[in-house]
């Protein structure tokens, strides 16, 4: 097979990004630890750039034979996990000084994750999609446990490791199955043999449960969540801040692009399964939130209560529900982005502080951090005119559409639990008294990425067309 | 005759006792790495099964990239828990516990 000029145009941004890459690390073992600022923004440009380079010009195709698809839908996906990474990176610095761990290597896995997870969304073959899961999650555990001096950072490491790795073990299993009854790894193949009523016995069936199970572990659906809250909660704040955004986003879009492509005619068997993992972490995510005292873990079940309202869309199996998917995912991305820009700030007497009552009296010492995280809680949960009540309605009439009602009724209760915790710290923020202050903090990325966020969540319902629009066409390529 | 169906017992065995490896096992972390290993090469004597029977080489193939992706993961694992004991003095499982709620 020859590999044409065609497939390397194809994936040029991933080759750019990799060349950069190992160009910065070359740079910053040779200039060691004092080039770690420079390698840092370096690397946040270079994310961008891979953004940019996605659509000048934007072109489709399938390359490397039938390993790698770009589409619009992988595009979109693209652009969120690059600009989440690079976004993280550039909030990560202060904290990582605090804490003395200020070192290159950090950006540059977070930058190979990327390269990981462009492989995983574009992926069009089990190999790829096992690939770029792989380099994906390797460069993620040891970013977990980067703050290697702490107890709970390595402890955070270990256990995503170790529940990691099974996820991998189970993904992998299911792919091995899926293999010997289609005969093939290819998407295309394993679709044909689908309709061909080859590969529908029971083995396939099985081997797509596994998949999924391992998917749902990487997007930290219910019940594959139990990594999740412990993870938050121990790895250092900026790699919360990126694990709550980049490697969701290519979860979802791998299982999105596994379960709408080869999978499509196995719809009636993996409905079920999709819809159950969506109640079950809408419903968790809700109620196991509310006796949280820590915001990263409280922000971690969060996450899975998202994930679950976005799983509804998928389960739903129409363009509605796809198109709803994107739209919710690019929304989550920047309301957690700004979130955590925030709780980045929360320090006591130059202390880093986790504790929802540590917000106490936000209101009046910085009112307008306050208001930014009144506006990032108010839009979580649902409040409209906020940009998150318009992701949740998009689900629910994707849900309802396709005559998901019990579901549906299910994630608007739920819905209702959830904003239980997220008015709680809008409370703590404006009612309590404070013990002490949280410290002034001079102007920095962080501050001005909450307040960027805030003002985009806040005003997103005077222009949500352009989203909208994008959010269909990237789920129009689903279904020609 | 060995035919397909013991090929994939076998496999189903490994990957069963790897499983349950990890969530029975309450003493050693490196005992986890182990059950990992273990569900992977589960996974390996499935692909070549396959490949053999289908006489297709796509499985062989899949094979060796999962060998080569559970030698670096093996590494970052070790690595890790390195770093682990040396803050904490133990790897027991159930010493694993800063972080809970």
């Amino acid at each position: 097979m020859i590999m044409g000029l065609e497939s390397w145009t194809l994936a040029r941004p991933e080759i750019f990004l990799l060349a950069v890459t190992a160009l910065l690390l070359i740079w910053g073992v040779v200039r060691g630890e004092s080039a770690t600022t420079f390698v840092s923004l370096a690397t946040s440009a270079a994310l961008i750039v891979t953004a940019v380079l996605m659509f000048a010009p934007y072109r489709e195709g399938t390359a490397f034979g039938t390993l790698f698809i770009v589409d619009r839908l992988t595009s979109t996906m693209k652009v969120l996990v690059l600009v989440g990474s690079a976004v993280a990176i550039l909030m990560s610095r202060a904290y990582f000084e605090d804490v003395k761990a200020w070192r290159f290597e950090y950006p540059l896995l977070v930058a190979l994750a990327s390269v990981g997870m462009m492989l995983m969304i574009s992926a069009n073959d089990l190999m790829a999609l096992y690939v770029g899961l792989e380099l994906q999650s390797l460069a993620l555990y040891v970013v977990a446990a980067f703050q290697r001096d702490n107890v709970r950072s390595t402890e955070a490491g270990l256990k995503y490791f170790v529940l990691g790795s099974v996820a991998s073990g189970m993904l992998l299993f299911g792919a091995s199955l899926i293999y010997g009854f289609c005969g093939s790894t290819a998407f295309v193949q394993i679709s044909r043999a689908l309709l061909e009523g080859k590969g529908g016995e029971i083995g396939t069936v099985i081997g797509l449960v596994f998949v999924v199970a391992g998917l749902a572990f990487k997007c930290a659906a219910v019940p594959f969540h139990m990594w999740t809250p412990d993870v938050y909660e121990g790895a250092p704040t900026p790699v919360t801040a990126l694990f709550a955004v980049a490697p969701k986003v290519a979860a979802i879009s791998l299982l999105v692009s596994v379960l709408m492509g080869p999978f499509k005619p196995l719809f009636d068997q993996w409905q079920q399964i999709v819809v159950v993992a969506a109640v079950l972490s809408i419903a968790w995510g809700a109620f196991a939130a509310i006796r949280q005292t820590n915001i990263k873990r409280l922000m971690a079940y969060s996450s899975i209560n998202n994930v679950g309202y976005i799983l509804l869309g998928l389960a739903s199996g129409s363009e509605k529900g796809i198109q709803a998917v994107v739209f919710y995912l690019a929304i989550y991305v920047v309301m957690t982005l700004g979130t955590f820009a925030i709780i980045l700030l929360m320090k006591r007497r130059g202390v880093m502080v986790e504790g929802v009552n540590d917000l106490a009296g936000l209101a009046r010492s910085q009112p307008m951090m306050a208001l930014a995280l009144l506006v990032f809680m108010f839009s979580l949960a649902g409040v409209p005119p906020l940009a998150g009540f318009w992701g949740k309605l998009y689900v629910f009439i994707a849900a309802i559409e396709a005559k998901l009602y019990t579901a549906a009724v299910i994630g608007i209760l739920s819905s209702v639990v959830a904003s239980y915790y997220y008015l709680r710290i809008v409370k703590v923020m404006y009612f309590d008294e404070p013990a002490e202050m949280l410290d002034r903090l001079p102007f920095s990325v962080n501050r001005a990425v909450a307040l960027a966020s805030a003002v985009v969540i806040a005003l997103f319902s005077l222009a949500p067309q352009p989203l909208s629009l994008a959010a269909a066409a990237a789920a129009k390529g689903l279904f020609p | 005759m060995i035919g397909l169906g013991q090929y994939l017992f076998v496999a189903g065995v490994l990957f069963t006792l790897g499983i349950l490896g990890i969530f029975l096992n309450r003493k050693n972390v490196i005992v986890l790495l182990m059950c990992v290993e273990l569900m992977l090469l589960a996974v390996n004597i499935n692909l070549v099964a396959f490949s053999i029977f289908q006489g297709n080489v796509v499985g062989q193939v899949f094979a060796m990239l999962v060998l080569t992706v559970a030698a670096a993961e093996a590494a970052i694992g070790l690595a890790i828990l390195v770093v682990y004991f040396r803050n904490r003095g133990t790897i027991e499982v159930e010493d694993i516990d800063a972080l809970k709620g």
